[in-house]
């Protein structure tokens, strides 16, 4: 492996847009916060942020932020000041690490951006599709900083989906309005709202179409890649920023496609990343699985982002449906058949579950479905114990042994 | 020595806790090998463990046709040709002894391994213990210290006990608190350090179901050998065990050099 450790990597040109489009989203918000000029909305990653688009609040999501601390490694550093005010280390690290960075007054928000601190919010919405702890990370900063806390309540383990279940998202969707009303000082506006939900639609339709690039083989980007290019997708969904970006990043990938551009050069071995990402870790496991000539081609986190059921013609129903349809909330038959549909589509040789030691909700590895898809499928499956951001839990030597000894198993068959 | 003018091919297996160099010529004969603690100083422990391998072997450096190293300080070997990992290595290594499908079980000093292998060799799949020591050598290590017991008498005293004493605990500590609180209940030190020989072997069985033949491999079994009577008693399996099992990945390890 020693000599086949130096790879040269094309980089995406369209990342270097990308850092203005996501300056230019903290720039907004951290103005909007000095000075008062627009409402602060703070959502969780897959909370309804088109409504509160749609009712003119600026949205921050402090799972980006989380992700940040991660991939800065400040959040090893910062984990144990929540978990001192009582917060488990054994509970989400996004939470514990963003609590930690606000106790402790440190953001990397001012390493990127020059900016001091996050955005005061002037509301706290949540939806806990993603799982509970999104819920108690906003009822903290309720707590601090005397800010209303508003939510929706997912359904969880959904095989079939029933009618009730998404007549009750849609409902406890627009229950929201007359809190958000009252904060914004704002009467609800309907077109304005169908124009936030066609919107993300459309961003949607453009990162469904980006992450389907790399179905293509050789693959022109990796999970890696994706997991940085997806931060649009998350904090601008619903935003024609958003879409201008995607109208952007996608050309470029066809265009690699079409020349035969290869992420990884050599590309031998495809796999599939299930779980959260070590964020930490990215540029680590990007170099580790490059120098393996592997190439991660999908993963189910980044589908994450994928909502073909909005729809501006019914956008508290479509968002009901795209929010119980999630992955997440779905029950492990469903979920078996989503990573079997992904194979068809991507032709991976190998799964890899991520087991997040603070992410039970999206560590898919806890309940033998490894084991049951390498029989379904016939590929290997190897798990790897890590989390998103608390690097005390994971062993680096130990992981990227185990991943070296799975691509020596995969060059075995 | 017959084999002074063949090929030789060496693997370096720098582990955790020790490093081992098996010798072998290209009939598969293990010519020499030497198994030393691998210290700080990575580089140069695996230097003289191979310079030792070699002659006790009588043979010299020259005739090393190709070197792969394996294990967590492979990166280490500056007379390696290449590297594999210790889970492809130890697959190798009792593949060699046992060619069949097998499970292989190798506890080391820090980690645990359990690999399925079809008839053909090809792995299957294989585990590492989580992050976890419990169930390494590295608790045997850390109860020996506790207990005050050489290492080299675990083995007998846990073959005098005539009634074992459970342990519940995953965690090394928690376990060595356990371990007080038996010896302070006047629990016999026999019956308590087959306890730990129970926890080692609980730990190693909740990570994959055996299936096929069962290897057990690594250095705790080379010098806990009651472990595999343990191991055999359990599961009512016979259990194979390679002639050097703390070589196995060595062993391995020359095999690929010898494949290259």
């Amino acid at each position: 492996m020693t000599e086949e450790m130096k790879t040269t990597r094309k980089e995406i040109s369209a990342g270097r847009i990308l850092k203005k489009v996501m300056a230019d989203y903290f720039y907004e918000m951290d103005e909007a916060a000095k000075t008062g000029s627009r409402k602060i909305a703070w959502c969780n990653s897959v909370g309804p942020a088109e409504l509160l688009r749609g009712m003119g609040f600026l949205v921050y999501f402090p799972e980006n932020h989380g992700a940040m601390l991660g991939a800065t490694r400040m959040a090893t550093e910062l984990i144990p000041y929540a978990n001192a005010q009582g917060y488990s280390p054994d509970i989400c690290s996004y939470l514990t690490c963003d609590v930690g960075s606000y106790l402790q007054k440190k953001t990397p928000l001012t390493i990127a951006y020059g900016i001091e601190s996050v955005p005061r919010p002037d509301v706290l919405v949540f939806n806990t599709n993603q799982c509970r702890d999104v819920q108690d990370w906003f009822a903290w900063y309720a707590r601090e900083l005397g800010v209303p806390l508003i939510g929706i309540h997912t359904h969880r383990d959904i095989g079939q989906i029933r009618k009730y279940q998404i007549q009750d998202i849609a409902k406890q969707t627009e229950d929201l309005i007359p809190t958000l009303e009252e904060v914004s000082g704002e009467r609800f506006d309907m077109d304005r709202f169908k124009e936030a939900v066609a919107f993300s639609r459309r961003t949607s339709e453009l990162w469904r179409a980006c992450l389907e690039m790399a179905a293509a083989i050789p693959s022109p980007w990796t999970f890696f890649d994706a997991t940085i290019h997806m931060a649009p997708a998350v904090v601008s969904r619903g935003t024609k920023e958003a879409n201008e970006y995607y109208e952007l990043l996608l050309p470029e990938l066809q265009g690699r496609v079409k020349e035969g551009v290869a992420a990884v050069q050599g590309e031998k071995h495809r796999l599939y990343w299930e779980g959260m990402p070590i964020w930490g870790k990215l540029r680590a496991l990007s170099e580790q699985f490059a120098s393996l000539k592997s190439c991660v081609v999908a993963s189910t986190y980044c589908n994450s982002w994928i909502f073909d059921q909005l729809d501006p013609e019914e956008p508290f129903e479509s968002m009901g449906r795209a929010y119980t349809e999630l992955f997440i909330v779905r029950d492990e038959p469903y979920k078996q058949q989503y990573i079997k549909d992904c194979y068809e589509k991507f032709r991976f040789d190998g799964i890899l579950f991520h087991d997040a030691k603070t992410c039970p909700n999206n560590s898919n590895n806890r309940y033998g479905m490894p084991e049951r898809l390498s029989d379904k499928l016939g590929i290997p499956v190897i798990t790897i114990n890590g989390d998103l951001c608390d690097l005390r839990c994971y062993s680096e030597e130990q992981a990227k042994t185990n991943i070296e000894a799975f691509i020596e198993q995969l060059d075995e068959r | 020595m017959g084999s002074m003018n063949k090929d030789i091919f060496v693997g370096a297996d720098v582990g955790a806790s020790r490093t081992k160099v098996a010798v072998l010529d290209g009939e598969k004969n293990l010519l020499g090998f030497c198994v030393r603690k691998s210290g700080t100083d990575f580089q140069k422990t695996a230097a003289d463990c191979l310079n030792e391998s070699l002659n006790v072997a009588g043979i010299s450096q020259k005739t090393v046709r190709r070197c792969i190293s394996t294990g967590y300080g492979r990166e280490n070997v500056s007379f390696r040709d290449d590297t594999k990992t210790e889970i492809g290595c130890h697959a190798r290594g009792a593949y060699h002894y046992f060619p069949m499908a097998i499970t292989v079980i190798d506890i080391g000093g820090q980690d645990n391994k359990v690999i399925k292998l079809d008839a053909g060799g090809r792995r299957l799949n294989f585990k590492m213990n989580r992050k976890c020591a419990a169930g390494t050598g590295a608790f045997l290590e850390e109860m020996s210290f506790r207990l005050d017991i050489p290492l080299d008498k675990m083995d007998g005293l846990a073959r005098e006990s005539t009634d074992m004493v459970a342990l519940g605990s995953y965690c090394t500590v928690f376990s060595g608190t356990e371990v007080l609180e038996k010896i302070r209940q006047g629990k016999k030190v026999s019956d308590i350090v087959k306890g730990l020989f129970y926890s080692v072997i609980k730990r190693v069985m909740e990570m994959d179901a055996l299936t096929e033949k069962v290897v057990m491999t690594g250095g705790v079994v080379e010098h806990n050998p009651y472990l595999v009577d343990m191991v055999h008693e359990i599961t009512g399996r016979d259990i194979l065990v390679p002639e050097h099992p703390q070589l196995t990945g060595a062993v391995g390890a020359a095999l690929f050099a010898m494949e290259a």
